[in-house]
């Protein structure tokens, strides 16, 4: 990251200041201690594009060459992985985080004891990539050649081409830490605004290139994967340097974005201005803008700001036919099925996403996180289903089944005061001994409010007492702010239990609240069952919570690992237990994704998902959108 | 089909499983300290238990019946409290009260009892560790089948024994009306089901919302009997699905991840009721349950019953057993609470399920000496029995012959071990005097009675008949081993051919006439046909080839004696379709069809022209009557009191002809299973 960290913290940022907390309280290390974050001018705005490497928009967090700051081969920063040190210890490392440079004592444990795995089997991953194992290039030359005409900056380097081809699916990063390169995309361009993205959009037309549009590579369906079948040169069209905030419109609290800028960023950028989206997907460190809206996310604090179909109003999208765009701003229109919503979830199939018109709201003025124990999950899902009923959820809501609280658990930090781990042990005294919970059983729920003070000092009351109703107890802000950190350092934890024989992933689903007790219980017991059957030697982590609360329904994320030493094709085995519990998802009535998106690795579920006529509609769509499938992808579909 | 637990692949439990006596350890140690051992049975995924009344409330407050009782009250025009009121009472009659200090009670008194009049109760420990285990993980449903009023206690006693959750468990009504007995019976666990339910809708909600509880709870495995109701001949009946789709629902709507079921056999030596079940199948009617009728045959226990085999099966996933038979997904667009009835789909899910466990509970019977005498004793000619006597050694030479037989067919024989065969063959005969007696080295059939004073030609007949009745019950325990290459036998016999696929067609015609006679799995006729093949060609009484079946000539003896084993139920089949053809109406009632039955069979009996007493016996009568409903040969035409059918004569008659040779057969287009 930047290394311009001066005495930056002019008076303008004042306002910034205390949103920043906001992020940083879950995000990062306390501002006063990495002031890096803190942005300097965009003077990037509308300048032209550099292809030296060195110049790459100051106070953006991704360059061009992604693989100086971002791990090739794993999650996130190259500075910040866990790790157990010579003393056997867990410990975060880099500076960005909350939790890094902290020893976390309980995670050897916990890792032992959940999953059976030995700090002395590990599994090293290939330190560097092999370039000689990437194909060269199948390179159109005709397109080569006007492209550079057009002064677009574009690489065919193996490095480049490897960390285009995936997102972070475990059968991807598995494949790349054994250094199993499959079909990569044959360049990458580097468009630095819309006009760039249409000329790109022209050429791959005119020459019949394939164009894999790339935000931030945080998709978790394998979306970003060349298809094997793929005969023709493949572009991947990273709008990675069309990271501009374009413009604020204080008057309507709108603001228009390029697609490319990533979570962090947006949110940082428009913080200085004093707003925000709201829009905090947990990848919202690396994923972009464009990607949101391709893919539908959704964002923990949807309760208050909305999912991203909520927050955009208008939409520019580069596809093979031209632009679309709506004409106007109005807030809704009736003027038939909403265009925006062909755009909305297309994965890449369709065209580029360039330019968003998103809404933006004043930067809250406080924030408090909460936590409340319940004596089981039974109890805490009748919570949530409560506060939904009387739509008084806070910003986020958030209910860990009990193995995921352990997990929690095992995360804490080290505490440097005999005093507060006196504490610690005197509430679990109270919570289990007093209160007579049962350690095995209980779960908690986290919970983050936001606005005015008087009004989430107000609003806070009212959700503790629906939840007394049903046996809760309020157990602290930092049980809460611990939850919400482990959202962003959980993809880091995959990576060190891949060093140590265990693999994992988290995958997603939304379901009706009357079946939402019965999709946990039996998803993760068909997990455990499927496991066992495939002849996992040790029983796997199947822990679930419930992360979204709507009116009529929840959002429930399943989170799987399991330690696969003995097996031959671990990631075989994990991919069928991952196949078996979609089935059982589908089967208790949970919905195919919430907010992960179909991507090619639930596409065999699209047509009992939506019907015939439903793929038949979407289908028609592509053919007049994109009739030689430029955008050949291949997702959904 | 992908089929887990591989019915036909039939394990031979002897060498593997280890029976125990568990009268034998009890023996020594007081009933009534047996009575308050300290029970702990593990909790079912460590929630707690719950109370019958927590249960009834639970029910009673659920969403799907205050539904149905809405609509009830609209369709009714009375008020929604009124009908409230009637579902409240219809669960005050329906449920159990389940209390530990019955079972032990009951525990006490059933200990006392058991020890009086078995000589042992067999049980396989094994399996009883993995069913504690299972009913810690899933909801366990306790399959036995229903050969005696015994059953309903013995699997709470063997589990009670074993710290295992005492079983909450489905009776029919009649039982809860006996005083005081009603009562123990409903703290010891049972919950009393209507007989003719009918089409009353509160009645079906409440009873299906209060077994789905118990199903969605799973604090306490539920016991039903699949068969519905006790087995009047000792054979096993086509299965009741409502019960089978009520425990299913909870799993199909994905309420519980699994549901376990569990076949339980048990085999008794001698039947407590066998001179009750012959009478009652000669049309005496049956005496009502009452606990004074109960006391009064309290002369049962002064006699002994010899031993009887408890064994459970291997706890079976419902989940694994309907994996690709059922989506899921039918039941994600409608709230799950409303009333559904199940689809098609489900319902023959269910039906296979329900065919699979009475297959299951057959495997899992143990076929004793006594049941093979039987099958040997009924193909020696009637006047033999009663007059001359059979020779003793020669039922010994032909019993023992028999057991080969059923051995190489995979039959659990339950034959003492160590004891020369002879004293297996005495004892056994002396056990069943009530049947048979020996004197002079030769075996004569009992006929004692109440009516000893007049000895009329009907009343003598009679008492033959009761005795000859009883003999076909306790070779109906055994039939099952037997019925599948005898079907085969009888195909063979029927069409003369040798022609595989003729054949094959001929054995699903006998299936489908007999289908209520024999239990088969719906749809796997042609692995009927593959294993009785496959038994006749191991026991080398015919050669398979590819395309043809025919006899071997190195154990002609096999067939004929198979063939002679259905028989009986030719014969009366045939006796009842000539009694339909021959009748002036075209329409007649049921009661009329089994009286004139009657008739017509003693009348043919004595004339010496029928050889079989099984005619008489009303429950192959009323057989007939629901195998030609489903053939299409007659229809019914009331369904008030007074069952009237109509008979298309050609029909019955053509049937006749197919099962006679005369014309070949055809498979009939059974109509839609009604037996729901």
């Amino acid at each position: 990251m930047a290394s311009n960290s001066s005495g930056d913290e002019s008076s303008r940022h004042q306002t910034a200041r205390h949103r920043l907390s906001v992020i940083a309280g879950h995000l990062q290390r306390p501002t006063d201690r990495n002031a890096a974050l803190l942005a300097v001018d965009c003077k990037a705005q509308g300048s032209k594009p550099n292809v030296n490497t060195s110049d790459r928009g100051e106070g953006r967090t991704v360059p061009r060459r992604r693989q100086e700051i971002m791990k090739w081969n794993g999650w996130g920063y190259s500075d910040s992985r866990f790790l157990f040190n010579k003393k056997g210890q867990a410990e975060f490392t880099g500076n960005r985080y909350r939790l890094s440079g902290m020893i976390i004592p309980g995670l050897k444990d916990w890792m032992e004891g959940t999953f059976g795995a030995n700090l002395q089997h590990k599994t090293q991953a290939t330190p560097v990539l092999n370039t000689s194992a990437v194909q060269p290039p199948t390179l159109n030359e005709a397109f080569v050649e006007e492209l550079k005409s057009t002064g677009i900056p574009f690489s065919h380097e193996a490095e480049d081409r490897v960390f285009r081809a995936h997102g972070h699916c475990l059968h991807e990063i598995f494949a790349l830490r054994e250094g199993k390169i499959g079909r990569v995309p044959d360049m990458v361009v580097w468009p630095n605004c819309h006009n760039d993205v249409v000329k790109i959009v022209e050429l791959a037309c005119k020459h019949n290139v394939c164009l894999i549009p790339y935000g931030g590579g945080t998709s978790v369906s394998s979306a970003l994967e060349c298809p094997p079948e793929e005969t023709r040169s493949i572009v991947s069209l990273d709008t990675s340097q069309m990271n501009r905030i374009l413009w604020i419109d204080e008057k309507n609290l709108t603001a228009h974005v390029e697609s490319g800028i990533v979570g962090q960023d947006l949110e940082r950028l428009l913080n200085e201005s004093g707003y925000c989206t709201g829009h905090e997907p947990d990848s919202m460190e690396f994923s972009s803008l464009g990607g949101w809206v391709a893919t539908r996310a959704s964002g923990m604090k949807k309760n208050i700001y909305g999912n991203i179909e909520d927050l955009v109003v208008h939409i520019k999208m580069v596809t093979p036919r031209g632009v679309i765009e709506k004409s106007c701003q109005g807030p809704r229109m009736s003027t038939g099925p909403d265009i925006h919503h062909f755009i909305l979830g297309s994965e890449g199939t369709l065209g580029v996403v360039t330019e968003v018109t998103i809404k933006i709201r004043p930067m809250p003025e406080y924030q408090k996180y909460g936590s409340v124990v319940f004596p089981n999950f039974e109890q805490g899902v009748a919570c949530l289903r409560e506060v939904a009923r009387q739509r008084c959820a806070p910003a986020s809501i958030r209910l860990m089944d009990n193995e995921q609280f352990k997990f929690a658990h095992a995360l804490k930090p080290q505490v440097s005061s005999i005093f507060t781990s006196f504490l610690d042990g005197l509430k679990k005294f109270y919570i289990t001994k007093f209160k007579g919970f049962d350690p095995n059983r209980l779960c908690v729920a986290t919970l983050l409010f936001e606005g005015p003070r008087e009004k989430v000092l107000q609003h806070e009351k009212q959700v503790y007492d629906i939840a007394a109703k049903f046996g809760g107890l309020a157990a602290g802000e930092d049980n809460g702010q611990r939850g919400y950190m482990l959202t962003f350092v959980i993809a880091y934890l995959r990576d060190l239990g891949m060093d140590y024989y265990v693999i994992g992933e988290s995958f997603e689903t939304s379901v009706p609240w009357d079946r939402v007790l019965d999709i946990c219980r039996n998803v993760k017991a068909r997990i455990i069952r499927e496991c066992k059957d495939k002849g996992v030697q040790f029983p796997p982590l199947s822990t679930c919570r419930v992360t979204q609360t709507y009116d009529a329904g929840a959002c429930v994320y399943f989170y799987f690992a399991f330690n696969y030493r003995g097996l031959s094709d671990p990631v075989h085995v994990y991919e069928q237990v991952e196949h078996a519990a979609r089935e059982e998802i589908l089967a208790n009535g949970g919905s195919l994704s919430h907010h992960h998106g179909v991507g090619k690795l639930r596409k065999e579920w699209m047509r009992e998902t939506v019907s015939n006529v439903g793929v038949g509609m979407l289908k028609s769509v592509k053919d007049y959108v994109d009739p030689n499938n430029i955008f050949g992808n291949r997702n959904l579909l | 089909m992908a089929n887990t637990y591989r019915v036909l692949d039939k394990v031979h439990l002897q060498d593997e499983e280890e029976f125990v006596d568990i009268l034998e350890d009890k023996r020594h140690c007081s009933d009534l300290r047996f009575a308050f051992r300290t029970f702990s049975p593990p909790p079912y995924k460590g929630a707690p238990a719950c109370s019958s009344a927590e249960l009834n409330q639970a029910v009673l407050e659920s969403q799907y019946l205050r539904y149905v009782i809405n609509e009830v009250a609209l369709e009714m025009g009375s008020s929604v409290e009124e009908v409230r009121d009637e579902a409240c009472g219809i669960m005050r009659e329906m449920s159990q009260n389940l209390q530990l200090r019955f079972i032990r009670l009951m525990g006490f008194v059933v200990r006392k009892v058991f020890k009086r009049i078995f000589s042992a109760i067999y049980v396989n420990m094994e399996r009883l560790q993995a069913l504690q285990q299972a009913t810690q993980e899933c909801p366990v449903i306790l399959m036995p089948n229903h050969r005696s009023y015994i059953d309903f206690l013995v699997v709470s006693y063997i589990l009670f024994n074993y710290d295992i959750p005492v079983p909450v468990i489905a009776a029919g009504i009649p039982l809860a009306g006996m005083k005081i007995v009603g009562e123990m019976l409903r703290r010891s666990g049972a919950f009393f089901i209507r007989r003719a339910i009918g089409s009353d809708k509160l009645y079906w909600a409440v009873l299906s919302e209060y077994v789905r509880t118990i199903v969605r709870k799973g604090f306490a495995p539920l016991e039903f009997f699949v068969e519905g109701l006790r087995s009047r001949t000792l054979k096993s009946l086509p299965p009741k699905l409502g019960m089978m789709n009520m425990i299913l629902e909870p799993f199909f709507k994905g309420e519980v991840y699994d549901v376990t079921l569990l076949p339980i056999s048990i085999s008794y030596e001698r039947v407590l009721e066998e001179s009750l079940l012959a009478h009652e199948l000669l049309g005496f009617p049956k005496p009502r349950e009452s606990t004074a009728g109960l006391l009064k045959a309290s002369r049962v226990l002064q006699e002994n019953y010899g031993c009887m085999h408890v064994n459970f099966g291997r706890p079976l996933s419902a989940r694994r057993l309907c994996e690709g038979k059922i989506n899921r997904c039918q039941y994600n667009l409608t709230p799950r609470d409303l009333p559904q009835k199940p689809n098609a789909e489900a319902q023959a899910c269910g039906s296979w399920l329900a065919h699979m466990i009475v297959r299951l509970q057959e495997e899992g019977a143990l076929t004793s000496p006594w049941s093979l005498m039987a099958c040997v004793l009924l193909q020696v000619p009637t006047a033999a029995l009663t007059e001359e006597g059979l020779l003793f050694h020669q039922l010994t030479e032909r019993t023992l012959w028999l057991r080969k037989l059923a051995l190489d067919f995979r039959a659990h024989l339950n034959w003492p071990e160590k004891v020369p065969d002879s004293d297996v063959m005495s004892s056994t005969v002396a056990l069943h005097r009530s049947v048979v007696y020996r004197k002079a080295g030769r075996v004569y059939l009992t006929r004692n009675d109440e009516l000893e004073q007049k000895h009329s030609i009907e009343e003598d007949m009679m008492r033959t008949a009761a005795a000859l009745l009883m003999l076909a019950s306790y070779r109906n325990q055994c039939l099952h081993v037997f019925v599948r290459p005898a079907l085969l036998a009888l195909a063979m016999s029927v069409t003369k051919s040798t022609r595989k696929d003729e054949l094959l067609t001929c054995f699903c015609f006998l299936q489908e006439v007999f289908s209520n006679e024999f239990v088969f799995i719906p749809g796997q006729s042609s692995q009927d046909f593959e294993e009785a093949c496959s038994l006749l060609h191991k026991c080398k009484a015919v050669h398979v080839g590819q395309w043809e079946v025919t006899d071997s000539d190195t154990e002609p003896e096999v067939l004929s004696f198979l063939q002679e084993l259905l028989k009986p139920f030719i014969e009366s089949y045939q006796l009842m379709f000539r009694f339909l053809c021959e009748e002036r109406d075209c329409v007649f009632r049921e009661k009329d069809f089994l009286s004139g039955v009657r008739t017509l069979a003693t009348k043919l009996i004595v004339s010496g022209e029928l050889h079989t007493y099984e005619a008489l016996s009303s429950d192959m009568q009323k057989n007939v009557l629901s195998s030609l409903r489903r053939l299409g040969a007659i229809t019914k035409i009331t369904t008030s009191q007074n069952n009237e059918y109509k008979v298309n004569k050609s029909a019955v008659r053509r049937t006749g002809d197919m099962l006679a040779g005369r014309i070949p057969p055809q498979i009939v287009q059974a109509a839609p299973d009604a037996r729901l």
